[in-house]
């Protein structure tokens, strides 16, 4: 059976008045139904920038300049406009890190989420707001007649982020995006609104892109994960194979710099070759900065190569 | 031995504008009398979530805010009756690090004017022999030589962070206040920001209140820690023994809630019911017990005092001996 989301050599490119920044440099991955794909990095990854070419919303002076998004064999980049308007927030929907701006601050929450059903489903306007109030308790909103009325402002971020799930899932997609979905959020909301996220997921057979830079998250939540460092996946692996056998050193460096619960250590280990200066800069390869060992072909890039089934590294080490 | 730091019933709350109808002011008590310590050469995590009134306290500490009632005594003498001018040779005791390192940078200043103020304020260093200091703090922070004249926009945020630990660094001080240091951090970048804190308190002998929201960072770097909860503490605590076997409902969910970097240990999370209750109106009793698995007749009525509940443990809970219960398998 062929892939949910099929996604092949994308490559978006910013064309900035200081020059080109290749923000995805030729991304391959996939997602099956009901499957979960974390992919993980840290700022300037290009890993938003990624769901935001997959739904073309990209905006110049960035532009997706190669690649193929096939969505249930259907190439994403062909579409005309009006029927991407049909996909997006209906068969692909999205929730951003930050609730508050995805919302708007003067229409009530109930509108809101009824304009989704109005637009996607043709619901008349009675019919949007019942379906509004059964999202409303299905995201596990108390109340939500009483809800539907309130704006924005008068709800908690927890409730916000609820009230943007409740919008996303309204059509029934099959593809759910979420950028740093709890990343506003405080740790026990947090855990909330995960185990919301994965117990819908379940109900609904909807396959989720999570975009995150929390490696807990990740291991709780993933089925399988694609580390991204400058553009690039550096490893793409089934979770359980990824914690187990980190191959790549910058998964490496990633799972050993952070402090865990119950394991008190003197030093955090240091990603080589990122102390101190401006290695990170944007633009900069995580690859050019690496010592010899690991990339003794300065000029060329390593392929993603399949180091066990379905566990791929890029790489030149052994 | 005598502590740095020590305060006692610390209270400070705000007043929320009147509507545009008029009507009741309300008091929103973000510290609500709290006591601690700090020994010298330490740190206290302090923890909780947004609005639990960390940062207040951070900040009245320093009296960059004023506290309405309690006092705070650094080395024996309360610090609350000094004069604006008198406080002043104190301030060098005591610095700040702030969460953002892009706001709390002045964007006009070169790094060698930003890092250099504190000692021309406080007339420690001037002319080349200034210039000459702050060659050295920033070399103490892992800043180059050539970054001296340049401008916080030419830093990536780990190195403006960096700048903030020189600049607070400059005078000397015995107490650090850190409020969230490294949450809008990267992940290495992170790492390498808690390493400079941890080799600098060494090297310098500081003194740190660590206020932060990332438990496993706040384990990492902390001797003992602090939970608040809508304005008060509720446990206080070695770090060790706080982790290993919280006593307070809360700092046992807190911990429960924490996604673990281990797909084999993905468990049935036990999870915190509902939402932190609103700090204008904390419920009547123990202010946790509506969200509480604990909770009898007695939560509902009567606040519980923060006590030892053995070998140094402090929690304010009536029914401490039994958490644990629920506390998620590892």
């Amino acid at each position: 059976m062929s892939p949910l989301l099929d996604v092949r050599n994308l490559m978006t490119y910013f064309f900035t008045a200081a020059g080109l920044v290749k923000a995805v440099r030729g991304l391959e991955f996939t997602i099956d139904r009901g499957e979960t794909l974390a992919l993980v990095g840290e700022s300037g990854c290009g890993k938003s920038v990624t769901a935001l070419s997959l739904l073309r919303l990209v905006q110049p002076p960035g532009r997706v300049v190669e690649g193929e998004l096939l969505f249930q064999g259907e190439n994403l980049r062909r579409l005309p406009p009006n029927e991407m308007r049909r996909i997006r927030g209906n068969r692909i929907s999205m929730v951003f890190q930050e609730p508050m701006t995805a919302l708007n601050p003067v229409l009530t929450i109930g509108e809101q989420i009824a304009e989704v059903l109005r637009l996607h489903r043709a619901a008349s306007r009675k019919e949007a707001l019942t379906g509004a109030a059964d999202l409303l308790q299905q995201v596990g909103i108390s109340d939500p007649h009483l809800r539907l009325r309130e704006y924005p402002h008068q709800l908690s971020g927890g409730m916000r982020q609820r009230v943007v799930i409740a919008m996303a899932l309204a059509c029934d997609p099959d593809l759910l995006i979420a950028d740093e979905p709890t990343t506003a959020l405080d740790v026990t909301i947090q855990a909330q609104i995960m185990d919301l996220l994965e117990q819908l997921k379940d109900q609904r057979r909807m396959a989720t892109l999570l975009i995150t830079h929390d490696l807990g998250i990740v291991a709780e939540t993933a089925d399988k994960v694609a580390i991204m460092n400058s553009g690039l996946i550096m490893e793409y692996a089934p979770t359980a194979s990824l914690f187990r056998q980190p191959t790549h050193p910058y998964t490496q460096g990633l799972l050993a710099c952070i402090p865990r619960l119950g394991e008190k250590r003197h030093r955090l280990p240091v990603i080589a070759d990122r102390a101190a200066t401006g290695r990170q800069a944007k633009g900069q390869s995580f690859l050019d900065g690496l010592s010899a060992p690991f990339a003794p072909v300065r000029n060329k890039l390593p392929p993603l190569v399949e180091i066990e089934p379905n566990h791929f590294v890029r790489c030149w080490r052994d | 031995m005598e502590p740095l730091l020590e305060v006692r019933d610390l209270a400070k709350s705000f007043f929320s504008a009147p509507g545009p109808l008029g009507g009741q002011r309300q008091i929103l008590k973000a510290v609500d009398g709290i006591s601690f310590t700090l020994r010298r050469g330490e740190t206290l995590g302090l923890v909780g979530e947004s609005g639990c009134g960390k940062s207040t306290t951070g900040k009245t500490l320093l009296r960059l805010l004023e506290p309405d009632a309690g006092a705070v005594l650094f080395r024996g003498e309360n610090i609350l009756q000094r004069s604006a001018r008198t406080m002043r040779p104190l301030r060098r005791e005591m610095q700040m690090i702030f969460q953002d390192p892009y706001a709390s940078l002045n964007p006009r200043q070169r790094i060698g004017d930003i890092v250099g103020e504190p000692l021309r304020i406080h007339r420690l260093a001037k002319g080349r022999a200034l210039r000459q200091e702050v060659l050295r703090l920033l070399g103490t922070v892992g800043l180059n030589k050539e970054h001296i004249d340049r401008y916080p926009h030419e830093f990536s945020g780990g190195q403006r962070q960096r700048i903030g630990i020189a600049r607070a660094l400059a005078v000397r001080p015995s107490l650090i206040v850190a409020d969230e240091p490294v949450s809008a951090l990267d992940l290495s970048i992170q790492a390498q920001v808690v390493n400079l804190l941890q080799d600098v308190q060494e090297q310098f002998e500081l003194t740190y209140l660590f206020i932060a929201h990332d438990l496993s960072v706040v384990e990492h770097i902390s001797d003992r820690v602090a939970v608040m909860y809508l304005g008060r503490i509720v446990e206080l605590a070695d770090a060790t023994d706080l982790y290993r076997a919280p006593r307070h409902p809360y700092s046992e969910a807190l911990l429960n809630a924490v996604p673990l970097p281990d797909p084999e240990r993905r468990r049935a999370r036990r999870l915190l019911q509902g939402e932190p209750p609103s700090p204008l109106t904390p419920p009547r009793g123990c202010h946790f017990h509506p969200r509480c698995p604990y909770a009898r007749d007695l939560c509902r009525e009567q606040y519980p005092v923060l006590a030892d509940q053995g070998a140094g443990h402090l929690a304010a809970c009536h029914f401490s001996a039994e958490v644990g219960r629920f506390r998620n398998p590892s």
